[in-house]
Protein backbone atom coordinates (compact mmCIF):
# COMPACT_ATOMS: atom_id res chain seq x y z
CA UNK A 1 0.00 0.00 0.00
CA UNK A 2 1.81 3.25 -1.43
CA UNK A 3 -0.91 5.71 -0.40
CA UNK A 4 -1.12 6.18 3.20
CA UNK A 5 -3.72 9.07 3.54
CA UNK A 6 -5.91 10.04 0.56
CA UNK A 7 -8.83 13.33 1.22
CA UNK A 8 -10.83 14.07 -1.59
CA UNK A 9 -12.53 17.38 -1.38
CA UNK A 10 -13.64 17.63 2.17
CA UNK A 11 -15.34 20.43 3.16
CA UNK A 12 -16.23 21.63 7.14
CA UNK A 13 -18.16 24.80 8.33
CA UNK A 14 -18.55 26.42 11.19
CA UNK A 15 -21.70 28.32 12.09
CA UNK A 16 -21.99 29.11 8.37
CA UNK A 17 -18.02 29.86 8.28
CA UNK A 18 -16.57 27.98 5.60
CA UNK A 19 -13.05 26.64 7.16
CA UNK A 20 -12.27 24.05 5.19
CA UNK A 21 -13.14 24.40 1.44
CA UNK A 22 -12.54 21.67 -0.97
CA UNK A 23 -9.35 20.07 0.48
CA UNK A 24 -7.82 17.11 -1.36
CA UNK A 25 -4.56 15.66 0.17
CA UNK A 26 -2.91 12.41 -0.86
CA UNK A 27 0.26 10.90 1.18
CA UNK A 28 3.02 8.21 -0.08
CA UNK A 29 4.41 5.94 2.03
CA UNK A 30 7.48 7.54 4.12
CA UNK A 31 7.59 11.05 2.80
CA UNK A 32 7.04 13.94 4.95
CA UNK A 33 3.97 16.39 3.79
CA UNK A 34 4.08 19.68 5.27
CA UNK A 35 0.92 21.84 5.42
CA UNK A 36 1.88 25.34 5.26
CA UNK A 37 -0.44 28.22 5.51
CA UNK A 38 -0.83 31.40 7.69
CA UNK A 39 -2.84 31.12 11.36
CA UNK A 40 -6.66 30.72 10.57
CA UNK A 41 -5.97 28.76 7.29
CA UNK A 42 -7.69 25.52 8.28
CA UNK A 43 -4.82 23.78 8.73
CA UNK A 44 -5.65 22.18 12.25
CA UNK A 45 -9.50 21.48 11.12
CA UNK A 46 -7.88 19.50 8.39
CA UNK A 47 -5.73 17.34 10.79
CA UNK A 48 -8.71 16.84 13.03
CA UNK A 49 -11.30 15.89 9.92
CA UNK A 50 -7.50 13.11 8.91
CA UNK A 51 -8.19 12.03 12.33
CA UNK A 52 -11.66 11.54 12.26
CA UNK A 53 -12.10 13.90 14.90
CA UNK A 54 -14.84 15.49 13.38
CA UNK A 55 -17.09 14.95 10.46
CA UNK A 56 -16.62 16.60 7.52
CA UNK A 57 -19.88 17.90 6.05
CA UNK A 58 -18.95 16.44 2.44
CA UNK A 59 -15.81 14.35 0.85
CA UNK A 60 -14.10 11.24 1.18
CA UNK A 61 -11.25 9.92 3.91
CA UNK A 62 -9.58 6.84 3.62
CA UNK A 63 -6.18 6.56 6.19
CA UNK A 64 -4.26 3.47 5.99
CA UNK A 65 -6.87 2.17 4.48
CA UNK A 66 -10.04 2.56 6.56
CA UNK A 67 -12.45 4.62 5.98
CA UNK A 68 -12.70 7.98 8.09
CA UNK A 69 -14.72 9.00 10.24
CA UNK A 70 -16.79 5.79 10.04
CA UNK A 71 -13.43 3.38 11.27
CA UNK A 72 -11.05 6.65 12.59
CA UNK A 73 -10.37 4.33 15.97
CA UNK A 74 -8.94 1.50 13.53
CA UNK A 75 -7.51 4.05 11.70
CA UNK A 76 -5.98 5.55 14.93
CA UNK A 77 -4.35 2.46 16.17
CA UNK A 78 -1.28 2.62 13.75
CA UNK A 79 -1.06 6.65 13.81
CA UNK A 80 0.86 8.99 16.10
CA UNK A 81 0.24 12.50 17.23
CA UNK A 82 1.97 15.55 18.40
CA UNK A 83 -0.50 17.90 19.53
CA UNK A 84 -0.18 21.96 18.92
CA UNK A 85 -0.30 22.35 22.48
CA UNK A 86 1.34 20.62 25.08
CA UNK A 87 -1.28 17.55 27.16
CA UNK A 88 0.58 15.43 28.92
CA UNK A 89 0.11 14.12 32.14
CA UNK A 90 1.47 16.48 35.04
CA UNK A 91 0.59 14.60 37.53
CA UNK A 92 2.65 11.70 36.14
CA UNK A 93 6.44 10.98 35.77
CA UNK A 94 8.13 11.01 32.16
CA UNK A 95 8.29 7.37 31.88
CA UNK A 96 4.93 7.08 33.69
CA UNK A 97 3.09 9.53 30.63
CA UNK A 98 4.75 6.77 28.04
CA UNK A 99 3.04 4.13 29.90
CA UNK A 100 0.02 5.23 30.23
CA UNK A 101 -0.67 6.41 26.88
CA UNK A 102 0.34 3.32 25.58
CA UNK A 103 -2.47 1.82 27.58
CA UNK A 104 -4.85 3.26 25.38
CA UNK A 105 -3.73 1.73 21.91
CA UNK A 106 -4.74 -1.61 24.08
CA UNK A 107 -1.07 -2.45 24.79
CA UNK A 108 0.04 -4.44 27.69
CA UNK A 109 2.07 -2.89 30.50
CA UNK A 110 5.09 -5.71 29.53
CA UNK A 111 4.93 -4.72 25.83
CA UNK A 112 4.48 -0.66 26.85
CA UNK A 113 7.66 -1.10 29.35
CA UNK A 114 10.46 -2.52 26.74
CA UNK A 115 9.62 -0.07 24.40
CA UNK A 116 10.44 2.77 27.00
CA UNK A 117 13.87 3.00 27.37
CA UNK A 118 14.41 3.07 23.57
CA UNK A 119 11.90 6.14 23.41
CA UNK A 120 13.25 7.74 25.98
CA UNK A 121 16.78 7.61 23.96
CA UNK A 122 15.25 8.65 21.27
CA UNK A 123 13.88 11.79 23.16
CA UNK A 124 17.14 12.36 25.06
CA UNK A 125 15.06 12.21 28.26
CA UNK A 126 16.51 8.84 29.29
CA UNK A 127 18.30 11.19 32.61
CA UNK A 128 14.92 12.37 33.24
CA UNK A 129 13.15 9.18 33.64
CA UNK A 130 11.61 9.40 36.58
CA UNK A 131 11.20 13.10 36.59
CA UNK A 132 7.63 14.81 37.10
CA UNK A 133 5.93 16.67 33.53
CA UNK A 134 6.19 20.59 35.49
CA UNK A 135 10.10 20.30 35.98
CA UNK A 136 10.63 19.77 32.42
CA UNK A 137 11.94 22.28 29.79
CA UNK A 138 9.67 23.06 26.82
CA UNK A 139 12.15 21.27 24.30
CA UNK A 140 12.05 18.71 26.97
CA UNK A 141 8.40 18.40 26.92
CA UNK A 142 8.12 18.57 22.92
CA UNK A 143 10.32 15.87 22.49
CA UNK A 144 8.09 13.67 25.27
CA UNK A 145 5.50 14.30 23.27
CA UNK A 146 7.24 13.05 20.15
CA UNK A 147 8.12 9.57 22.28
CA UNK A 148 4.78 9.44 23.32
CA UNK A 149 3.25 9.59 20.11
CA UNK A 150 5.82 7.06 18.81
CA UNK A 151 4.32 4.50 21.99
CA UNK A 152 2.41 2.05 19.51
CA UNK A 153 4.78 2.53 16.98
CA UNK A 154 2.58 4.44 14.51
CA UNK A 155 3.23 3.71 10.57
CA UNK A 156 1.63 7.72 10.43
CA UNK A 157 2.44 10.67 12.14
CA UNK A 158 0.57 13.69 12.26
CA UNK A 159 2.35 16.81 13.63
CA UNK A 160 0.61 20.01 14.85
CA UNK A 161 3.46 23.02 14.92
CA UNK A 162 5.66 20.74 16.63
CA UNK A 163 8.39 23.12 16.93
CA UNK A 164 6.46 26.45 17.69
CA UNK A 165 7.54 27.84 20.94
CA UNK A 166 11.12 26.50 20.79
CA UNK A 167 14.72 27.94 21.04
CA UNK A 168 17.21 27.07 17.95
CA UNK A 169 18.37 24.41 19.90
CA UNK A 170 15.32 22.70 20.51
CA UNK A 171 14.40 23.12 17.26
CA UNK A 172 17.09 21.79 15.49
CA UNK A 173 16.89 18.95 17.85
CA UNK A 174 12.95 17.97 17.01
CA UNK A 175 14.52 18.41 13.51
CA UNK A 176 17.04 15.61 13.34
CA UNK A 177 14.39 13.26 15.55
CA UNK A 178 12.13 13.93 12.77
CA UNK A 179 14.37 13.37 10.12
CA UNK A 180 15.17 9.74 11.28
CA UNK A 181 11.77 8.70 11.79
CA UNK A 182 11.98 9.16 7.42
CA UNK A 183 14.59 7.21 7.36
CA UNK A 184 13.18 4.66 9.57
CA UNK A 185 10.13 5.04 6.87
CA UNK A 186 7.91 6.60 8.60
CA UNK A 187 5.22 9.29 7.25
CA UNK A 188 4.84 12.30 8.57
CA UNK A 189 2.18 15.13 8.22
CA UNK A 190 3.33 18.10 9.73
CA UNK A 191 1.86 21.82 9.64
CA UNK A 192 3.91 24.61 10.32
CA UNK A 193 4.05 28.42 9.37
CA UNK A 194 7.79 28.49 9.70
CA UNK A 195 8.98 27.83 6.03
CA UNK A 196 13.04 26.65 7.14
CA UNK A 197 11.72 24.28 9.23
CA UNK A 198 9.61 23.22 5.71
CA UNK A 199 11.95 23.60 2.97
CA UNK A 200 14.55 21.65 5.35
CA UNK A 201 12.32 18.40 6.49
CA UNK A 202 9.57 18.07 3.96
CA UNK A 203 9.55 16.10 0.36
CA UNK A 204 6.53 18.18 -0.38
CA UNK A 205 3.97 20.56 0.48
CA UNK A 206 1.07 22.61 0.64
CA UNK A 207 0.06 26.08 0.98
CA UNK A 208 -3.25 26.43 2.80
CA UNK A 209 -5.26 29.50 2.79
CA UNK A 210 -8.69 30.97 4.04
CA UNK A 211 -9.94 26.35 3.84
CA UNK A 212 -8.24 25.60 0.32
CA UNK A 213 -4.99 24.54 -0.72
CA UNK A 214 -3.59 26.94 -3.08
CA UNK A 215 -0.33 25.73 -4.43
CA UNK A 216 1.18 22.12 -3.90
CA UNK A 217 4.77 20.73 -4.81
CA UNK A 218 8.37 19.84 -3.66
CA UNK A 219 9.78 23.02 -1.91
CA UNK A 220 12.06 23.89 -5.27
CA UNK A 221 8.93 23.31 -7.38
CA UNK A 222 6.83 25.60 -5.54
CA UNK A 223 9.88 28.18 -5.71
CA UNK A 224 10.24 27.80 -9.29
CA UNK A 225 6.55 28.11 -10.24
CA UNK A 226 5.72 30.90 -8.08
CA UNK A 227 8.78 33.40 -7.98
CA UNK A 228 11.78 34.84 -9.94
CA UNK A 229 14.81 32.86 -8.67
CA UNK A 230 16.46 36.45 -7.29
CA UNK A 231 15.86 38.64 -4.91
CA UNK A 232 17.32 41.53 -3.45
CA UNK A 233 16.05 43.43 -0.60
CA UNK A 234 16.60 47.37 -0.41
CA UNK A 235 16.88 49.02 3.09
CA UNK A 236 16.73 52.73 3.89
CA UNK A 237 14.19 56.08 3.89
CA UNK A 238 14.11 56.96 0.54
CA UNK A 239 13.85 53.21 -0.52
CA UNK A 240 10.22 53.20 -1.31
CA UNK A 241 10.41 56.64 -3.40
CA UNK A 242 13.45 54.83 -4.93
CA UNK A 243 11.41 51.62 -6.38
CA UNK A 244 8.50 53.71 -7.70
CA UNK A 245 10.90 55.48 -9.81
CA UNK A 246 13.54 52.76 -10.36
CA UNK A 247 12.67 49.23 -9.63
CA UNK A 248 10.39 48.87 -12.24
CA UNK A 249 13.22 48.98 -14.89
CA UNK A 250 15.45 46.12 -13.49
CA UNK A 251 13.00 43.78 -11.51
CA UNK A 252 9.93 41.89 -12.67
CA UNK A 253 7.94 42.73 -9.41
CA UNK A 254 8.72 44.62 -6.29
CA UNK A 255 6.88 44.65 -2.91
CA UNK A 256 7.33 47.63 -0.65
CA UNK A 257 7.29 46.76 3.45
CA UNK A 258 7.43 49.53 5.56
CA UNK A 259 11.30 50.78 4.90
CA UNK A 260 12.25 47.59 2.97
CA UNK A 261 11.44 46.70 -1.06
CA UNK A 262 11.74 43.24 -1.59
CA UNK A 263 12.60 43.22 -5.84
CA UNK A 264 12.42 40.03 -7.18
CA UNK A 265 14.25 39.06 -10.59
CA UNK A 266 15.72 36.99 -13.02
CA UNK A 267 19.28 38.29 -13.31
CA UNK A 268 20.10 40.78 -10.09
CA UNK A 269 23.33 42.32 -11.92
CA UNK A 270 21.34 45.10 -13.64
CA UNK A 271 19.55 46.15 -10.59
CA UNK A 272 23.05 45.31 -8.30
CA UNK A 273 24.85 47.69 -10.43
CA UNK A 274 22.35 50.45 -9.67
CA UNK A 275 22.26 50.04 -6.05
CA UNK A 276 25.78 50.62 -5.98
CA UNK A 277 25.10 54.54 -7.07
CA UNK A 278 22.49 54.90 -4.33
CA UNK A 279 24.80 55.16 -0.78
CA UNK A 280 21.75 56.12 1.53
CA UNK A 281 20.32 52.70 0.63
CA UNK A 282 21.32 49.54 1.64
CA UNK A 283 20.49 46.22 0.65
CA UNK A 284 20.86 42.30 0.60
CA UNK A 285 21.24 40.17 -2.68
CA UNK A 286 20.23 36.27 -1.85
CA UNK A 287 18.00 33.59 -3.42
CA UNK A 288 14.10 33.22 -3.24
CA UNK A 289 13.45 31.09 -0.68
CA UNK A 290 9.75 29.73 0.67
CA UNK A 291 8.99 32.03 2.34
CA UNK A 292 9.33 34.91 -0.19
CA UNK A 293 6.72 32.26 -2.01
CA UNK A 294 4.43 32.18 0.93
CA UNK A 295 4.43 35.70 1.29
CA UNK A 296 3.74 36.18 -2.47
CA UNK A 297 0.35 33.31 -2.31
CA UNK A 298 -0.79 34.75 1.27
CA UNK A 299 0.42 38.01 1.26
CA UNK A 300 1.80 40.36 3.91
CA UNK A 301 -1.20 41.36 5.76
CA UNK A 302 -1.34 39.94 9.69
CA UNK A 303 -3.77 37.52 9.99
CA UNK A 304 -5.33 37.39 13.68
CA UNK B 1 -26.56 19.68 16.44
CA UNK B 2 -26.38 16.78 13.94
CA UNK B 3 -28.15 13.57 13.89
CA UNK B 4 -24.55 11.35 14.48
CA UNK B 5 -24.72 13.58 18.28
CA UNK B 6 -27.50 11.19 19.08
CA UNK B 7 -26.19 8.38 18.34
CA UNK B 8 -26.62 4.80 20.88
CA UNK B 9 -23.43 4.95 22.69
CA UNK B 10 -20.83 2.86 22.08
CA UNK B 11 -19.51 0.88 25.15
CA UNK B 12 -16.47 -1.07 25.10
CA UNK B 13 -13.98 -2.49 27.75
CA UNK B 14 -11.94 0.35 26.07
CA UNK B 15 -12.94 2.53 28.72
CA UNK B 16 -10.60 0.73 31.71
CA UNK B 17 -7.17 1.85 30.76
CA UNK B 18 -8.81 5.50 30.90
CA UNK B 19 -10.20 4.64 34.65
CA UNK B 20 -6.86 3.08 35.26
CA UNK B 21 -5.16 6.69 34.74
CA UNK B 22 -7.69 8.26 36.80
CA UNK B 23 -7.18 6.24 39.60
CA UNK B 24 -3.60 6.78 39.09
CA UNK B 25 -3.82 10.00 39.57
CA UNK B 26 -5.94 9.63 42.58
CA UNK B 27 -3.36 7.07 44.23
CA UNK B 28 -0.52 9.93 43.88
CA UNK B 29 -2.30 12.63 45.25
CA UNK B 30 -5.10 10.48 47.68
CA UNK B 31 -2.39 11.56 50.61
CA UNK B 32 -3.92 15.33 50.47
CA UNK B 33 -7.09 14.95 49.95
CA UNK B 34 -8.42 11.87 51.79
CA UNK B 35 -8.19 13.17 55.10
CA UNK B 36 -10.73 16.00 53.58
CA UNK B 37 -12.99 12.91 52.52
CA UNK B 38 -13.36 11.42 55.41
CA UNK B 39 -13.26 14.34 57.37
CA UNK B 40 -16.67 16.16 56.01
CA UNK B 41 -19.64 13.20 56.55
CA UNK B 42 -17.40 12.63 59.43
CA UNK B 43 -18.20 15.96 61.08
CA UNK B 44 -21.75 16.13 60.07
CA UNK B 45 -22.50 12.69 61.37
CA UNK B 46 -20.70 13.36 64.63
CA UNK B 47 -21.36 17.04 65.35
CA UNK B 48 -25.17 16.62 64.52
CA UNK B 49 -25.43 12.95 65.26
CA UNK B 50 -24.62 13.80 69.13
CA UNK B 51 -25.35 17.50 68.95
CA UNK B 52 -29.21 17.18 67.71
CA UNK B 53 -29.62 13.76 68.79
CA UNK B 54 -29.36 14.70 72.55
CA UNK B 55 -32.15 16.90 72.00
CA UNK B 56 -34.57 14.93 69.80
CA UNK B 57 -36.53 11.70 70.27
CA UNK B 58 -36.53 8.80 68.62
CA UNK B 59 -37.13 8.63 65.00
CA UNK B 60 -38.44 5.85 62.84
CA UNK B 61 -37.81 3.68 66.01
CA UNK B 62 -34.04 4.35 65.50
CA UNK B 63 -31.54 6.78 67.25
CA UNK B 64 -31.34 10.31 65.59
CA UNK B 65 -27.71 9.57 64.80
CA UNK B 66 -28.56 5.88 62.92
CA UNK B 67 -31.16 8.03 61.23
CA UNK B 68 -29.29 10.68 60.52
CA UNK B 69 -26.17 7.54 59.30
CA UNK B 70 -28.34 6.53 56.24
CA UNK B 71 -28.86 9.89 55.34
CA UNK B 72 -25.68 10.58 55.24
CA UNK B 73 -23.59 7.73 53.37
CA UNK B 74 -26.15 8.67 50.74
CA UNK B 75 -25.15 12.61 50.76
CA UNK B 76 -21.60 11.90 50.89
CA UNK B 77 -21.63 9.62 47.59
CA UNK B 78 -23.85 12.43 46.08
CA UNK B 79 -21.33 15.02 46.36
CA UNK B 80 -18.08 13.31 45.90
CA UNK B 81 -19.70 11.61 42.80
CA UNK B 82 -20.78 15.24 41.97
CA UNK B 83 -17.45 16.84 42.87
CA UNK B 84 -15.49 14.43 40.70
CA UNK B 85 -17.37 14.54 37.84
CA UNK B 86 -17.70 18.55 37.82
CA UNK B 87 -14.73 19.82 38.90
CA UNK B 88 -12.04 16.86 38.61
CA UNK B 89 -14.43 15.90 34.85
CA UNK B 90 -13.64 19.90 33.78
CA UNK B 91 -10.12 19.88 34.54
CA UNK B 92 -9.52 17.03 32.36
CA UNK B 93 -11.54 17.94 29.49
CA UNK B 94 -10.50 21.42 29.76
CA UNK B 95 -7.64 22.93 31.46
CA UNK B 96 -4.96 19.64 31.65
CA UNK B 97 -6.42 18.82 27.70
CA UNK B 98 -6.19 15.34 29.06
CA UNK B 99 -9.15 14.24 26.79
CA UNK B 100 -7.67 15.76 23.83
CA UNK B 101 -4.92 13.59 24.25
CA UNK B 102 -6.69 10.67 24.75
CA UNK B 103 -9.06 11.15 21.58
CA UNK B 104 -5.93 11.07 19.68
CA UNK B 105 -5.64 7.32 20.01
CA UNK B 106 -7.19 4.61 19.89
CA UNK B 107 -10.59 4.98 21.94
CA UNK B 108 -13.28 7.48 21.67
CA UNK B 109 -15.37 9.71 23.11
CA UNK B 110 -17.68 7.08 24.36
CA UNK B 111 -15.00 5.67 25.86
CA UNK B 112 -13.68 8.31 27.69
CA UNK B 113 -17.35 9.64 29.70
CA UNK B 114 -18.18 6.20 30.10
CA UNK B 115 -14.77 6.00 31.89
CA UNK B 116 -15.57 9.29 34.04
CA UNK B 117 -19.04 7.97 35.48
CA UNK B 118 -17.20 4.61 36.37
CA UNK B 119 -14.52 6.60 37.75
CA UNK B 120 -17.14 9.28 39.78
CA UNK B 121 -18.98 6.35 41.10
CA UNK B 122 -15.68 4.91 42.20
CA UNK B 123 -15.20 7.36 44.14
CA UNK B 124 -18.33 7.65 45.71
CA UNK B 125 -18.10 3.96 46.68
CA UNK B 126 -15.19 4.49 48.27
CA UNK B 127 -17.07 7.46 50.40
CA UNK B 128 -19.88 5.24 51.14
CA UNK B 129 -17.47 2.67 52.54
CA UNK B 130 -15.83 5.20 54.35
CA UNK B 131 -18.57 6.05 56.22
CA UNK B 132 -20.02 2.37 56.53
CA UNK B 133 -16.79 1.54 58.76
CA UNK B 134 -17.49 4.29 60.87
CA UNK B 135 -21.00 3.12 61.73
CA UNK B 136 -19.51 -0.06 62.22
CA UNK B 137 -16.98 1.36 64.78
CA UNK B 138 -19.37 3.38 66.21
CA UNK B 139 -21.23 0.39 67.01
CA UNK B 140 -24.56 2.37 64.85
CA UNK B 141 -25.34 -0.97 63.42
CA UNK B 142 -23.78 -4.46 63.40
CA UNK B 143 -26.29 -5.71 60.88
CA UNK B 144 -25.39 -7.99 57.87
CA UNK B 145 -28.11 -5.55 55.74
CA UNK B 146 -25.18 -3.13 56.08
CA UNK B 147 -23.33 -4.60 53.22
CA UNK B 148 -26.05 -3.93 50.91
CA UNK B 149 -25.14 0.03 51.57
CA UNK B 150 -21.81 -0.50 49.12
CA UNK B 151 -23.61 -1.15 46.10
CA UNK B 152 -26.23 1.52 46.90
CA UNK B 153 -23.16 3.95 47.13
CA UNK B 154 -21.79 2.66 43.54
CA UNK B 155 -25.70 3.32 42.17
CA UNK B 156 -25.82 6.94 43.90
CA UNK B 157 -22.52 7.69 42.25
CA UNK B 158 -23.33 6.69 38.89
CA UNK B 159 -26.49 8.56 38.88
CA UNK B 160 -24.75 12.18 40.34
CA UNK B 161 -21.36 11.24 37.91
CA UNK B 162 -24.28 11.37 34.92
CA UNK B 163 -26.06 14.22 36.19
CA UNK B 164 -23.03 16.03 36.83
CA UNK B 165 -21.56 15.34 33.55
CA UNK B 166 -24.42 17.27 31.84
CA UNK B 167 -23.20 20.30 33.76
CA UNK B 168 -19.69 19.63 33.15
CA UNK B 169 -20.56 19.30 28.86
CA UNK B 170 -22.26 22.54 29.31
CA UNK B 171 -20.04 24.62 31.50
CA UNK B 172 -17.85 27.60 30.17
CA UNK B 173 -15.69 27.45 33.53
CA UNK B 174 -15.61 26.30 36.94
CA UNK B 175 -17.49 29.19 38.60
CA UNK B 176 -21.04 27.48 36.40
CA UNK B 177 -20.83 24.68 38.52
CA UNK B 178 -21.39 27.23 41.80
CA UNK B 179 -25.28 27.08 40.42
CA UNK B 180 -25.46 23.08 40.10
CA UNK B 181 -24.24 23.04 43.84
CA UNK B 182 -26.49 26.29 44.91
CA UNK B 183 -29.28 25.34 42.80
CA UNK B 184 -29.61 21.90 42.55
CA UNK B 185 -27.03 19.45 45.13
CA UNK B 186 -27.87 21.65 48.38
CA UNK B 187 -31.45 21.94 48.26
CA UNK B 188 -31.56 17.68 47.47
CA UNK B 189 -29.92 17.56 50.67
CA UNK B 190 -32.42 19.54 52.64
CA UNK B 191 -35.66 17.93 50.47
CA UNK B 192 -34.53 14.02 50.65
CA UNK B 193 -34.75 13.15 53.96
CA UNK B 194 -30.87 13.04 55.01
CA UNK B 195 -31.47 15.02 57.96
CA UNK B 196 -35.32 14.92 58.68
CA UNK B 197 -37.96 12.72 57.57
CA UNK B 198 -39.40 14.07 54.49
CA UNK B 199 -42.90 14.14 56.13
CA UNK B 200 -42.16 17.13 57.69
CA UNK B 201 -41.76 19.17 54.73
CA UNK B 202 -44.86 20.33 53.50
CA UNK B 203 -47.41 18.30 50.90
CA UNK B 204 -45.99 20.28 47.98
CA UNK B 205 -42.69 19.71 49.14
CA UNK B 206 -43.17 16.61 49.26
CA UNK B 207 -43.93 15.97 46.06
CA UNK B 208 -41.15 17.84 44.61
CA UNK B 209 -38.81 15.42 46.99
CA UNK B 210 -40.71 11.83 45.81
CA UNK B 211 -39.47 13.24 42.36
CA UNK B 212 -35.53 13.54 43.56
CA UNK B 213 -32.89 10.59 42.96
CA UNK B 214 -31.62 11.32 46.55
CA UNK B 215 -34.79 10.21 47.84
CA UNK B 216 -35.06 6.94 46.12
CA UNK B 217 -31.10 6.47 47.79
CA UNK B 218 -32.64 7.33 51.59
CA UNK B 219 -35.60 5.26 50.90
CA UNK B 220 -33.29 2.28 50.44
CA UNK B 221 -30.72 2.77 52.68
CA UNK B 222 -32.92 3.65 55.60
CA UNK B 223 -34.28 0.10 56.50
CA UNK B 224 -30.65 -1.27 55.57
CA UNK B 225 -29.14 1.07 58.48
CA UNK B 226 -31.48 -0.57 60.83
CA UNK B 227 -31.58 -4.06 59.74
CA UNK B 228 -34.33 -4.02 57.56
CA UNK B 229 -35.33 -4.59 54.05
CA UNK B 230 -36.07 -1.97 52.26
CA UNK B 231 -39.97 -1.59 51.01
CA UNK B 232 -40.13 -1.31 47.13
CA UNK B 233 -36.54 -1.71 46.60
CA UNK B 234 -36.67 -2.33 43.03
CA UNK B 235 -38.65 0.70 42.26
CA UNK B 236 -35.94 3.32 44.00
CA UNK B 237 -33.34 1.44 42.22
CA UNK B 238 -34.81 1.83 39.14
CA UNK B 239 -35.33 5.18 39.24
CA UNK B 240 -31.53 5.72 40.34
CA UNK B 241 -30.98 3.81 37.73
CA UNK B 242 -33.21 5.32 35.19
CA UNK B 243 -31.24 9.19 36.47
CA UNK B 244 -28.21 7.57 35.84
CA UNK B 245 -28.83 6.34 32.20
CA UNK B 246 -30.86 9.27 31.04
CA UNK B 247 -28.10 11.51 32.29
CA UNK B 248 -25.24 9.61 30.88
CA UNK B 249 -27.04 9.63 27.28
CA UNK B 250 -28.00 13.13 27.77
CA UNK B 251 -24.39 14.17 28.77
CA UNK B 252 -22.57 11.80 25.74
CA UNK B 253 -24.93 14.02 23.43
CA UNK B 254 -23.68 17.29 24.70
CA UNK B 255 -19.92 16.55 24.95
CA UNK B 256 -20.23 15.02 21.38
CA UNK B 257 -21.30 18.44 20.49
CA UNK B 258 -19.17 20.33 22.47
CA UNK B 259 -16.19 18.36 21.47
CA UNK B 260 -17.05 18.30 17.32
CA UNK B 261 -17.17 22.24 17.20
Amino acid sequence: MNIVLSAQNLRKSYAGQVVVDGVSISLNKGECFGLLGPNGAGKTTTLRLMLGLIEPDSGQLSLLGHAVPRHAREARLRVGVVPQVDNLDPDFTVAENLLVYGRYFGMKDREIEARIPALLEFASLAHKKDVKIPTLSGGMKRRLTLARALVNDPEVIFLDEPTTGLDPQARHLIWQRLHELTVQGKTLLLTTHFMDEAERLCNRLAVMDNGRIISEGSPRELIERNIEPQVVEVFGENAATWAQQHATRHAQRFEVSGESVFCYVADAQPLLRELQQQPDLRYLHRPANLEDVFLKLTGREMRE
Amino acid sequence: MSSHHFAPPRLSLRFFPIWQRHLLVWKKLAASSIIGHIADPMIYLLGLGYGLGSLLPQMGGTSYMVFLAAGTICYSTMNSASFEALYSGFSRMKEQRTWEAIMNTAVTLDDIVLAEVLWAASKSLLSGVTVLVAVWLLGLSHSPMLLWLAPLALLVGLCFAALGLIMTALAPSYDFFMYYFTLVITPMMLLCGVFFPVEQLPPLWQNVSSALPLTHAVEIARPLMSGNVPPDALLHVAVLLGYALSGFYVSLVLFRRRLSQ
